[in-house]
């Protein structure tokens, strides 16, 4: 439905997106996830006609959105701060988008009812929304979007400034109404946890292009570098010498790697090794660490090396106590810097 | 409220401190100080004003209080403790409304021995003649050549259609030569035949503005504004200051005064001496070097009026372009002061509205 | 309590803590109270209230004098609503302009457009005429259109927008420069065009500014008197020209008074109006807000805005004033008298005379010293309207029900005729202010005779001007970020000068601008109370208007020249004092 092809855009003379190409399909929520300052806000007002790419196109069903302005895109907008309108009452926001679109009265009140209804902030409709806590302003904003029925959804960190269990549970609700309505959604942000509790589709914004694009498990599965790696917290990464062979010397010894490499001997690779694949005293590669902490999560323990290695453990070892481990280790591109 | 008075005290403190002259010593070792109250038309040459000071050992003090009407309420609203010692400016329209408010202490100076009676308005002397003027016509010498057109000889020969458009005068309410021509029309015509004429002259183009400045400057062609009107109530000082004033050296003056019977109100100026003065000897002095004929000659180009005393001589300009009407109309002030109000208003309904 | 359990005991001295800090708070609003209320006090309400009672004479309510009062009250309310909305029709796309776009000549045109309100009416006049008079440029340009401007309600209402459209831009502009940005974006993303934008976003969230802008313009409009009297001519009569004609022109002072206080009691409720209309209207700002700077214009409609609405400013504000400069240098060459064929040269010649006292005269005074003089008063008027200002902003901007109260006295000064008050100062202060034989002996030293006077009375005119503009930057400041400042390690001192200084220092600028402006243009008051040997350049100006000839009104011209100069510098200088841009929140 929406394709993005080569966006180009410089933020005061410093080259901020660098052709920038990704799809959303029907139905489809896709989570641009990006470090802070990446672009990722200016690529979504770029999509919602907000600001103008200095080169490449904005698709809709193949047809080129660039002499649409962003009045008549019918894309609907949610930002970070919720940018309600502070002279109008919860209804008065809800009904905005649908004055614009000159409804009858009785058709806009039915539909500010159910938008409310949908986030359920009912019975705040003739509330000034300066009263509401963050929260319930994010509810609001959310089904001002809504009630206009959006081709598309775009969410501009909607949740950044909102406390972790309310936004937990607000990212449940809104994937349920990202569902139950169909509208594709772009949601962007910079916290890979909220990315995988809401996208059907990761895409991952970095120096100006997407680096990745794909179902999240695939993206995980298959971090096509060491900085995609990294930047959704798959695990140990470590650089290495690729000795040939399926080996590769690296700080904790050498190790065994199914790396594609061409170049040959010496050359420098990285290696992910994720914390579920770190096995104490279980068969493979013997290699020995010293316990420098140990820290009790929800589903375990937490247990870091001297090394730097970390994994998680059922029955924690001692601080200070000598192990031996084995790992499953996994080869990345190295074009990426970490 | 103890530190608002310490506030209070502390600010007036510095107020007094930062004032030019401390008054407490200077008391002492300085000369006396005499002040005078005036309008803010007042001027004086400053060589003048010295000798007098020196020769008195006094040190004069001025106080402008805008127009006329401005500086007599000024005076008389503070009566009880009077802000100066002589006052200068009160003019024969507002002279009865003066006299009534009794804020003036009789003087017989020796000097109006050699003044006019015409001029002495006052019989009790508490207000003394110094100097008059004549509100009059100006108008455009070069303008009424130009077309051939006859220069109007008298009131009624403003009524002329050929005329029409053509004059432009003050609002009596806002403005002293305004009135001062209301005046004259009321004198020629009596009351209420004066308001037939202005509702004829209304009929015939007549353009009333607020004050003079805008009516010599923006109104009247033969100023440097160079607006329409070729006519214009201003003063019979007004062609010798044209001359006087004039960007190039002119050997004629551009404009003249209408000097027919009773197309000029005579404007007189006055002094008093305050009620309640502390220095009524220097205050006399002052009096006197008004009437003297030093102050009287430099009357004419300081304020473009004339001296009352008839020993002054006028400079050279005064005497080739100033014309003085040999009847110039007049009104009792004591029925100026009764019927002034009504006047305007009547006026106001006749002509504004 | 000392004996109560310790829960009690803590509880107690908590709820003491509690009062003790309630009563430090009222402490200090009274004290942020002080000064401008004791200095309104003695010189504003205190002769106000003397005047109007000494004036009083229950034979002045007659059925004649009640048909007077009305029917210029009528008119007064009249071209004042007229006024006002023209005004805001320029001044909206004016302000606009300047807060939304970048251009060549920006900030000299934003200066210029600020001289005009210290202008004196009578050079106005001259300007306006030398552009629209019956020989003006408009007459030369369009020789069919022959109509006349002075004396109609066009001449009043069009020198009203020239003089107040300074005060929409710079407080309707400074609210358009803090607007949040996303709200706009939000708007467009949910359908609406750039015109409901405007309709729907923009002007409800500048409503406050836009008050604030339309009753001070409205009460200048309402209080106007030189432009009524010398460009709208006789016919209209508005209650301060009504009160000027019957307090100095036909000495009826009780009618005066019954007129002033008509006019007292409009301004009075307009002021209380305001102030609840505005406390219902105040909106948080939102410290995220996401601003916008100003830019070149882009498209071809931003151009086309930009060239048309420069264009239409330098016509209407610039064209009248240049035909000062223009005339000050010009010579009109005569000979002989005749004067009918005019042939122009160039000239430095009044200015040159300017310096000579060629009549010898006392009051003789020198450019320099006229201009030096009229920035001594400004710069004083500047100093002591902010002294006394911001105590009483900084109080306004957190309102309490004494504030809620107290503020519509606080913009009566700008209702009160100048003639009113001019006599109420003179029964008040024709007399030693202190007792002569009291400790602090000022000897016969009186108020009233003293030049200190022009800046007390400027101060009275500026200081609702300067209230206005400070008060609502001090109530934008964000608490929160004060506190995070405090969290962060800064002593109250360095907190301030982090949070509050910035937003401070540029409200205390456009604020410091209305006051200079004020007091550099004011006539009336200084005419009525300088010494003849302090004059300022307006009083100067008026001497030279005041007698016939050509060297007088060209010296005028070059008077006013030296005017419009001084201030466009002057204006020019303090909005570059702006913080720099590191130091905006």
């Amino acid at each position: 439905m929406l394709e993005l092809r080569g966006i180009h855009k410089t933020y005061e003379g410093q080259p901020l997106l660098r052709g920038v190409s990704f799809t959303v399909a029907a139905g489809e929520t896709v989570c641009l996830l990006g470090a802070s300052g990446s672009g990722k806000s200016t690529l979504l007002r770029i999509v919602a006609g907000l600001e103008r790419a200095e080169a490449g196109q904005v698709l809709w069903d193949g047809e080129d959105l660039a002499p649409i302005p962003a009045h008549l895109r019918n894309f609907g907008l949610v930002f970070q701060d919720y940018a309600l309108f502070p002279h109008l009452t919860v209804a008065g926001n809800v009904a905005f988008g649908l004055r614009m679109r000159n409804l009858p009265r009785h058709e806009i009140r039915t539909r500010v009812a159910a938008a409310l209804e949908q986030v359920k902030m009912g019975a705040f409709a003739s509330r000034p929304v300066g009263d509401l806590s963050g929260g319930e302003q994010q509810r609001v904003a959310l089904a001002r979007a809504l009630a206009t029925r959006p081709r598309l959804l775009m969410f501009d960190e909607p949740l950044g400034a909102l406390d972790r269990a309310l936004r937990d549970h607000l990212l449940e609700e809104l994937r349920g109404i990202l569902h139950a309505s169909g509208i594709p959604a772009i949601y962007v942000t910079h916290d890979q946890d909220e990315a995988f509790a809401i996208a059907d589709q990761l895409a991952l914004l970095h120096e100006g292009v997407i680096v990745q694009q794909g179902a999240p498990e695939q993206v995980c599965a298959h971090p096509v570098s060491a900085w995609a790696a990294e930047f959704l917290g798959l695990g140990n990464i470590l650089a290495g010498k690729w000795l040939g062979e399926g080996r590769v010397e690296t700080a904790l010894g050498v190790v065994e790697a199914a790396c594609e490499t061409a170049a040959g001997r010496g050359a420098s690779v990285a290696l992910l090794i994720r914390p579920e694949r770190v096995k104490m005293g279980g068969n493979g590669s013997r290699l020995k660490g010293r316990v420098s902490d140990v820290l009790f999560q929800k589903n375990g323990y937490r247990v870091t090396l001297e090394n730097g290695l970390f994994f998680f453990a059922h029955v924690p070892p001692q601080v200070g106590q000598e192990i031996v481990f084995s790992v499953e280790v996994e080869c990345l591109a190295t074009e990426s810097p970490s | 409220m103890k530190k608002l008075s310490i506030l209070l005290s502390s600010f007036f403190f510095l107020l007094a401190a930062c004032t030019p002259q401390g008054p407490a010593e200077q008391a002492m070792l300085a000369p006396a100080t005499l002040t005078v109250m005036t309008h803010d038309s007042f001027a004086v040459s400053e060589d003048v004003a010295r000798a007098f000071e020196q020769a008195q050992n006094v040190k004069v003090t001025f106080l402008a209080s805008g127009d006329t009407g401005a500086a007599l309420n000024k005076a008389i609203l503070s009566k009880e403790a009077p802000l100066a010692d002589v006052f200068y400016g009160v003019d024969n329209t507002f002279l009865s409304r003066a006299l009534e408010a009794g804020i003036f202490e009789p003087y017989s100076s020796p000097a109006l021995a050699g003044i006019p009676a015409e001029f002495q308005l006052d019989p009790s002397n508490s207000l003394l003649p110094v100097d008059y003027g004549d509100v009059c016509i100006n108008y455009d010498k070069a303008w009424f050549a130009e077309r051939n057109l006859p220069v109007p000889q008298s009131l009624e020969d403003l009524l002329n259609p050929e005329l029409n458009g053509l004059l432009v005068v003050e609002n009596p309410a806002t403005s002293s030569p305004g009135l001062a021509f209301l005046l004259a029309t009321v004198a020629h015509f009596g009351d209420p035949g004066y308001l037939d004429f202005w509702a004829d002259l209304r009929d015939n183009g007549l353009v009333v503005v607020g004050d003079w400045e805008t009516a010599y400057y923006t109104n009247f062609s033969a100023s440097s504004g160079h607006g329409e009107q070729p006519m214009v109530v201003s003063y019979g000082s007004s062609p010798p200051a044209e001359v006087i004033f004039a960007e190039t050296e002119l050997e004629d003056a551009p404009t003249a005064s209408v000097i027919g019977p009773d197309t000029c109100f005579r404007q007189i100026e006055f002094v008093g001496i305050l009620k309640g003065t502390r220095n009524r000897a220097l205050a006399e002095k002052f009096v006197d070097f008004m009437l003297s004929q030093t102050f009287q000659e430099d009357l004419p180009l300081q304020m473009f009026v004339f001296p009352v005393n008839p020993q002054a001589q006028l400079p050279e300009a005064f005497v080739k372009f100033a014309q003085i009407p040999s009847q110039p109309a007049r009104l009792d002030p004591a029925v100026i002061a009764a019927n002034r109000e009504a006047w305007i208003a009547a006026w106001t309904e006749t002509v504004v509205r | 309590m000392a004996q109560g359990n310790a829960l009690g005991a803590a509880r107690g001295s908590a709820s003491a803590s509690k009062i003790a800090h309630l009563q430090s708070q009222i402490q200090l609003r009274l004290l942020l109270w002080l000064p401008p209320l004791a200095f309104l006090g003695l010189f504003f309400f205190y002769p106000l209230a003397r005047i109007l009672v000494t004036t009083f004479d229950p034979a002045a309510l007659t059925p004649d004098n009640f048909h007077i009062t009305f029917s210029a009250l009528r008119f007064t309310v009249y071209q004042a609503t007229l006024s006002t909305l023209l005004t805001l029709l320029l001044g909206l796309p004016a302000a606009w302009l300047f807060a939304r776009f970048e251009f060549p000549g920006k900030s000299l045109l934003r200066a210029l457009t600020a001289v005009p309100f210290l202008l004196p009416t009578v050079v106005v006049a001259a300007g306006f005429n030398a552009l629209l008079g019956p020989r003006g440029l408009a007459s030369f340009l369009f020789p069919l259109s022959s109509f006349q401007f002075s004396n109609t309600l066009t001449a009043i209402l069009t020198a009203h927008v020239f003089y107040n459209t300074t005060i929409v831009i710079r407080i309707v502009g400074s609210a358009l420069a803090q607007r949040d940005l996303r709200l706009e974006q939000a708007a467009r993303s949910l359908g609406a065009d750039g015109a409901r934008v405007w309709l729907h976003v923009i002007l409800p969230g500048l409503r406050p500014s836009l008050l604030a802008a339309g009753t001070l313009v409205f009460l200048f409009d309402f209080t106007s008197f030189g432009v009524i009297l010398l460009l709208g001519g006789p016919a209209f009569a508005t209650l301060e020209v009504e009160t000027y004609i019957q307090a100095l022109h036909m000495l009826n002072l009780p009618l005066a008074g019954l007129l002033s206080a008509v006019q007292l009691t409009c301004t009075l409720a307009l002021s209380a109006l305001y102030t609840r209309t505005a406390a219902r209207m105040r909106v948080q700002a939102n410290p995220r807000a996401v601003f916008e700077s100003a830019r070149p214009p882009r498209k071809g409609s931003e151009k086309l805005f930009v060239t048309g609405l420069v264009a239409l400013l330098a016509l209407f504000f610039v064209l009248p004033m240049l035909a000062l400069p223009l005339r000050s240098i010009s010579r009109l060459e005569a000979a002989r008298g005749e004067r009918s064929s005019v042939q122009f040269a160039l000239s430095g010649e009044y200015y040159r005379e300017l310096f000579i006292n060629r009549r010898g005269s006392l009051f003789y005074v020198p450019p320099i010293r006229a201009a030096l003089n009229s920035l001594g008063y400004a710069g004083l008027t500047v100093a002591l309207s902010l002294l006394l200002g911001f105590p009483a902003a900084s109080a306004l901007a957190r309102p309490g029900e004494l504030e809620r109260w107290l503020d519509p006295f606080l913009m009566l000064p700008l209702g009160a005729s100048a003639v009113t008050l001019g006599l109420g100062f003179i029964i008040t202060f024709n007399r030693p202010l202190l007792p002569e034989n009291g400790p602090l002996n000022t000897g016969h030293w009186k108020l009233l005779a003293s030049p200190w006077l022009v800046p007390l009375a400027h101060t009275i005119v500026a200081l609702p001007f300067v209230i206005r503009t400070l008060q609502p930057a001090l109530a934008s400041i964000p608490e929160r970020l004060r506190d995070a400042a405090a969290s962060l390690g800064a002593s109250p001192v360095r907190a301030w000068l982090a949070v509050d200084w910035p937003i401070v220092w540029r409200a205390s600028l456009s604020a410091g601008t209305f006051a200079f402006t004020v007091s550099l243009g004011e006539f009336g008051a200084t005419a009525l109370l300088a010494r003849p040997e302090y004059p300022t350049i307006p009083v100067a100006i008026y001497r030279f208007l005041s007698q016939p000839g050509g060297l007088n009104y060209g010296q005028a011209m070059a008077m006013a020249t030296l005017l419009m100069a001084l201030a466009t510098l002057g204006i020019l200088l303090i909005e570059r004092l702006r913080a720099p841009r590191g130091g905006e929140l």
